[in-house]
């Protein structure tokens, strides 16, 4: 969102879209929201922190015909989804390298032939003169030997961990009272669960699992730098009970269903504790 | 101490959230407390209530429970506050009014600044429920009293 705020104050004319409660962007509000002038359409492969998987394919679909160009931030989906830019009808796409067990520091932006770029910073003639500076080759071999191990167990790892977050996301639904999933529950990533637990603030839950030994993150205001609340949950739920109650888990290559069982251990009894202090919770 | 802006708590911050001391457990019974105050607001998600029980010859604080939907901080600072009032058989009411954010954070060795704010939630919603109380009583309000505060 920020690249996007710096165009907008360099006096570019910027349309947000809406995302519905699943917070997946529908193809016609893009279609909609195309001007004759528009020259960029970015949106998230998938989203990083409920999860949502955009459907790319069906707006590369509606833009193949219209002159802006289509990007995509893929950092999220690199390990899991198809990356065919034929298929997927996309112009530029960015990836990481940490989100895909790489060289952190490192990431490539995809463009296909015929897209003329400018360099961000001048200098040097390095990278076809798009980035100055010598080539850094161990980060380049190391994120390209990450990023095509990571696409060929996708589908296998994919299916793992599908399981694990949903056996996960049951146990959680059905375990603790007035514990929200948020996104789709089919349509987000193997490795995301992201529920809002209402009475409780996330970055107390955080830190009493953290004494446990589980790491996870919240859309908490506490827990943020300025105080805001996630404005992911926020665009999707429009209550800050939900952000502020708001938990999420990542799942890598090295979580096992055990690990969960463990989680479901500790969590249930975290979330009474703070609930019995909670000012908010009605018992 | 208190002037590190990180994210690191202090152990004795720690102490407090993982063993947070005198929280409401269960709703006040009629009569069980002389007063209640609030602090905070939803939006913040940072809410603060806090129930006090007054000697009323003595005027100390004899009992002083509370509830927040607040971080570790608030946690922390309101479950150390609480115990310095209410310990060696608890603190005058002017006594307690005069207790500044500052000296909470000072008893928790310190709070990052940004969670500064969090110390001020108790301090807010504790004067306020004075205030609640002094009018109940019909007595004046002690020139330690931030009126008007929250
Ligand atoms: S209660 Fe929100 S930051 Fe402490």
């Amino acid at each position: 969102m920020n690249p996007i705020k710096f165009l907008e104050k360099q006096g570019c004319k910027v349309t947000y879209l809406d995302v519905g409660e699943d917070g997946v962007v529908k193809p016609e509000d893009v279609e909609k929201a195309l001007r004759p002038e528009t020259v960029l359409v970015s949106i998230m492969y998938a989203n990083n922190e409920i999860g949502a998987i955009q459907p790319i394919a069906e707006i590369g679909k509606i833009l193949k015909n219209h002159r802006a160009i289509f990007h995509t931030d893929a950092c999220q989906a690199a390990g899991y989804l198809n990356l065919d830019v034929e298929k997927l009808g996309i112009d530029l796409m960015t990836v990481n390298g940490s989100k895909i067990y790489g060289p952190k520091g490192t990431g490539f932006l995809y463009a296909k032939r015929g897209i003329r770029l400018k360099p961000l910073m001048h200098g040097g003639g390095q990278e076809a003169g798009l980035r100055p500076g010598t080539e850094n080759v161990p980060a380049i071999i190391g994120l390209s030997e990450a990023l095509a191990k990571v696409q060929k167990r996708r589908v296998k790892e994919s299916k793992r961990l599908i399981a694990i977050r949903d056996y996960f996301i049951k146990r959680l639904t059905k375990e603790i009272p007035k514990i929200f999933l948020n996104g789709h529950p089919k349509k987000r990533l193997p490795n995301n669960i992201n529920i809002s637990i209402l009475g409780v603030e996330g970055e107390s839950v955080v830190l009493y699992l953290d004494e446990a030994g589980i790491a996870c993150a919240t859309g908490s205001a506490c827990n943020s730098e300025k105080l805001e609340s996630s404005h992911v949950i926020m665009a999707i739920r429009n209550d800050y009970a939900y952000s502020h109650g708001s938990l999420r888990f990542t799942l890598g290559k090295d979580n096992t269903k055990k690990e969960i069982d463990y989680v479901m251990k500790v969590l249930p009894k975290v979330v009474e504790k703070l609930r019995k202090i909670s000012a908010t919770w009605q018992k | 101490m208190a002037e590190v802006d990180n994210w690191y708590y202090s152990d004795k911050v720690k102490e407090h959230f993982l063993n947070p001391r005198n929280f409401l457990v269960e709703d006040p019974k009629d009569g069980e407390f002389d007063a209640e105050g609030e602090a905070g607001n939803m939006a913040c998600g940072d809410i603060m209530k806090v129930w006090i029980k007054i000697d009323s010859e003595t005027k100390k604080i004899k009992d002083f429970k509370w509830r927040t939907w607040g971080c570790a901080s608030a946690i922390a600072a309101t479950s150390i506050f609480s115990v310095m009032i209410t310990e060696k058989g608890g603190m005058k009411i002017e006594d307690a009014l005069k207790i500044t954010p500052q000296e909470i954070i000072k008893r928790l060795h310190g709070l990052p600044l940004r969670k500064i704010h969090c110390s001020v939630l108790v301090d807010k919603a504790f004067h306020n429920a004075i205030s609640n109380y002094l009018e109940n009583k019909n007595f004046p309000p002690p020139p330690t009293l931030r009126v008007g505060y929250g």
